[in-house]
């Protein structure tokens, strides 16, 4: 089963290639992994998304809380919580199929970010399942590049 | 004042208590060297850096402090790998302090570069790369708790020589802020009570002891609570001498290696209680047939432990000294007799097992000499008062199986990764540490083959450091493989019979012993014993065939043993 595990580490280099190193050194998946400064500068939060079952993810998290350099380990999988994902897409276009592209553009909130005379290229925020579907939308005209960034998350507050 | 990086770095040791260190110089530590020629500490040079790590690992074993290393960077660092992973896989704590080229020139490929960080990051504990002076002083102090606190280990500090001839502020921190590291020492209430409960409402009950009960200094409160509650005991490897091996409420060894009686109790208990030990695969055999009629207690420091190869009933996270004590507290007296008398049909099986199956050594006086035989004098003719290393083999199960350790941190071994070439060196480490205790390797003549050349440094340093060879003229267990499970293929396993072990220790300065018969070998091991300034090299020529029983194949379960 797919999990998203919000971590939080201390900011210093090195710190990557610990987790990357655990993970590759036990065998468990990464399927994207996320990282960036958090609102400390001394903390980075990263989102990762693994696979694997109950008992493999739990060896995750307690693997995870073991290093040094983890402060926070949270298993987001479960619980109420907002996932999202960004897209840069490089579509060919044509004279003829802009205005299609363009609707498809406009029904997925999505926006061109940038124009050539043969390509467009779209900037998607969502969560997995909209990007797929907007990917599947464009590839009739010809997908040329697709970058994603892998997933954050962010547990939601609760509404009471 | 200020003090330039090599300063801060050997008054930080003085802070930290360290009196010795083992070390061998080079172009990138040359300051601290420099400041070493004056300084209060023993520095042990060894002459090989595999070679310090190992001492230092001895050292902390047989003491409980952490051993501490200094090396030069590039093949200085990376020649501590091995010390550091073996280190790491028995949680043993370790300060490895590496230098390195200047920061400036760090990534250049520069002269004497490796980075030692990153190629030992999955091998120690943590690891720092001091990029600024004013660090310096707090990294070694967390580098030091970190090393000895929560479930112990090896911690790597990369030092770049500018760093080392920077001048700062010398600050020692009093405390130590590290807020992804919080160890769990006390067990949780409530989880200390299912646990008696699951205890009591047995009445085949094992524990089952590792290497935590030593690293914790739980040896006492180990013994009292299995005698309070009269549960049978068997230890891992790492957890001989963490339970009298002369107790009668104890089993031997399990595992592989382990005796009958241990390995047939583990197969039959209704209440496995694991104390400080992580179900590693030379202990349970094959998994899923592993302890099967068994609700399982498991007591550890380290969470990843836990639920890691089997599935546990009742986890308790914390320290085992905190727990076991805890847990001795709580034993209502009102059913202790009552559980006694319930589980006295089970010591009558654990009994009768033990009573067919005992671990012993027919030695022919006329024929060659068993390896066996050897650590069995060895173990009366020192009365049992000896610190033991192994090597890794056949010579360290027979010293697993024949010596009977009755004291925690007197048996050194390389237990999880299985290094050879540890006991040599470790041996030295624990003589440094206790100059006046004797202090025998048993090894193979393949094993001591590979850090020999610490011969040397015992002799410098005049330690009295007995290595005793069971000289078999084969690569024994990778022999004892090939005769089960290869059809007596002995694929380059047999070593021959050079070199002439005395000629190398005599060669060295040590002194060379020899014993062919039997008859020879208490001669041997008491003059051994009556050398306190040299190291001592015992050869015995032992038979080339013995094997190492009872033992359950890789992957088989515990039940299926081979015996004899």
């Amino acid at each position: 089963m797919r999990h998203t595990i919000s971590v939080l580490v201390t900011n210093e280099f090195g710190v990557l290639s610990r987790i990357a190193g655990l993970f590759s050194g036990r065998g468990f998946n990464i399927e994207s992994l996320c990282v960036a400064e958090s609102t400390d500068p001394k903390v980075s939060r990263m989102t990762i998304v693994t696979t694997g079952d109950d008992r493999i993810v739990e060896q995750i998290t307690k693997q995870l809380n073991k290093l040094i350099s983890v402060i926070k380990v949270h298993d987001l999988t479960g619980e109420e919580y907002i996932e999202r994902e960004l897209a840069l897409i490089k579509v060919n276009s044509t004279p003829e199929n802009r205005a299609e592209i363009l609707s498809i553009v406009d029904i997925f909130r999505a926006k061109v970010v940038d124009v050539s005379p043969r390509t467009y290229t779209i900037e998607i925020t969502g969560d997995e399942e909209k990007i797929q579907a907007i990917t599947e939308l464009l590839r009739p005209f010809g997908v040329k590049e697709v970058v994603r960034t892998g997933r954050v998350a962010m547990a939601r507050s609760p509404k009471k | 004042m200020k003090k330039n990086g090599a300063e801060i770095f050997v008054a930080s040791l003085l802070k930290e208590g360290v009196d010795t260190i083992f070390g061998y110089p080079g172009g990138a530590v040359l300051p601290i060297y420099d400041v070493l020629y004056k300084a209060p500490i023993r520095h042990i040079l060894v002459r090989h850096e595999q070679g310090a790590v190992h001492m230092a690992d001895g050292y902390a074993r047989a003491t409980g402090r952490p051993g501490v290393v200094v090396v030069t960077s590039g093949p200085g660092a990376t020649n501590t790998v091995t010390g550091i992973a073996t280190a790491y896989m028995d949680s043993i704590p370790v300060l490895v302090f590496t230098g390195q080229v200047p920061t400036a020139l760090i990534g250049n490929d520069a002269f004497q570069e490796a980075d030692i960080v990153g190629i030992t990051r999955p091998c120690t504990k943590h690891s720092y790369l001091v990029k600024d002076i004013r660090d310096l002083a707090r990294i070694i102090k967390e580098a030091f708790f970190i090393a000895t606190t929560g479930r112990p280990g090896p911690v790597l500090v990369d030092l770049p020589k500018d760093i080392l001839s920077t001048h700062s502020d010398f600050i020692y921190p009093e405390t130590v802020h590290i807020p992804g590291y919080q160890p769990t020492y006390r067990g949780h209430p409530g989880q200390i009570k299912k646990a008696i409960e699951c205890i009591l409402a047995s009445k085949r009950p094992v524990i089952y002891a590792g290497g935590g009960v030593i690293n914790s200094n739980a040896a006492e409160e180990l013994s009292a609570f299995a005698k309070k509650l009269t549960i049978p005991v068997t230890t891992t490897l790492m957890g001989l001498g963490g339970f009298s091996g002369v107790d009668p409420l104890f089993m031997g060894l399990l595992g592989m290696h382990g005796t009958f009686t241990a390995n047939m109790a583990v197969m039959d208990t209704d209440c496995l209680i694991a104390v400080g030990s992580r179900f590693d695969d030379r202990v349970t055999g094959k998994l899923d047939e592993f302890a099967p009629y068994a609700k399982i207690v498991h007591i550890d420091i380290d969470p990843t432990s836990i639920s890691k190869n089997v599935s546990v009933d009742v986890p308790i996270v914390g320290d085992v000294k905190n727990v076991l004590r805890d847990m001795i507290k709580q034993i209502p007296a009102d059913k202790l007799s009552g559980f006694k008398k319930e589980i006295k049909n089970w010591h009558g099986k654990v009994k009768g097992w033990s009573r067919t199956h005992t671990l012993s050594v027919k030695q022919d006086p006329g024929g060659k000499i068993k390896p066996q035989y050897v650590v069995e004098r060895l173990y009366n003719l020192t009365n049992g008062d000896a610190i033991i290393t192994t090597e890794v083999g056949q010579n360290q199960m027979w010293a697993a199986q024949f010596f009977k350790f009755k004291k925690p941190r007197t048996f050194l071994t390389s237990g999880g990764l299985g290094t050879m070439g540890y006991g040599f060196p470790a041996a030295i480490g624990a003589q440094v540490a206790f100059p006046d205790r004797t202090v025998i390797d048993i090894a193979g003549d393949g094993s001591i083959q590979m850090n020999i050349q610490e011969l040397a440094t015992a002799v410098q340093e005049k330690l009295p450091v007995k290595v005793a060879i069971l000289n078999n003229r084969f690569l024994g267990m990778i022999r004892q493989w090939q005769e089960f499970f290869y059809d007596k293929r002995y694929s380059y396993s047999c070593l021959g019979d050079r070199p002439d072990f005395v000629k190398v220790a005599e060669a060295y300065g040590g002194v060379g012993l020899r014993a062919k018969k039997p008859a020879e070998v208490d001669h041997v091991i008491k003059e051994a014993l009556k050398v306190k300034d040299r190291p001592v090299f015992m050869d015995f020529v032992v038979s080339s065939t013995e094997d190492v029983y009872p033992m359950v194949p890789a992957g088989q379960p515990l039940s299926k043993m081979l015996l004899v």
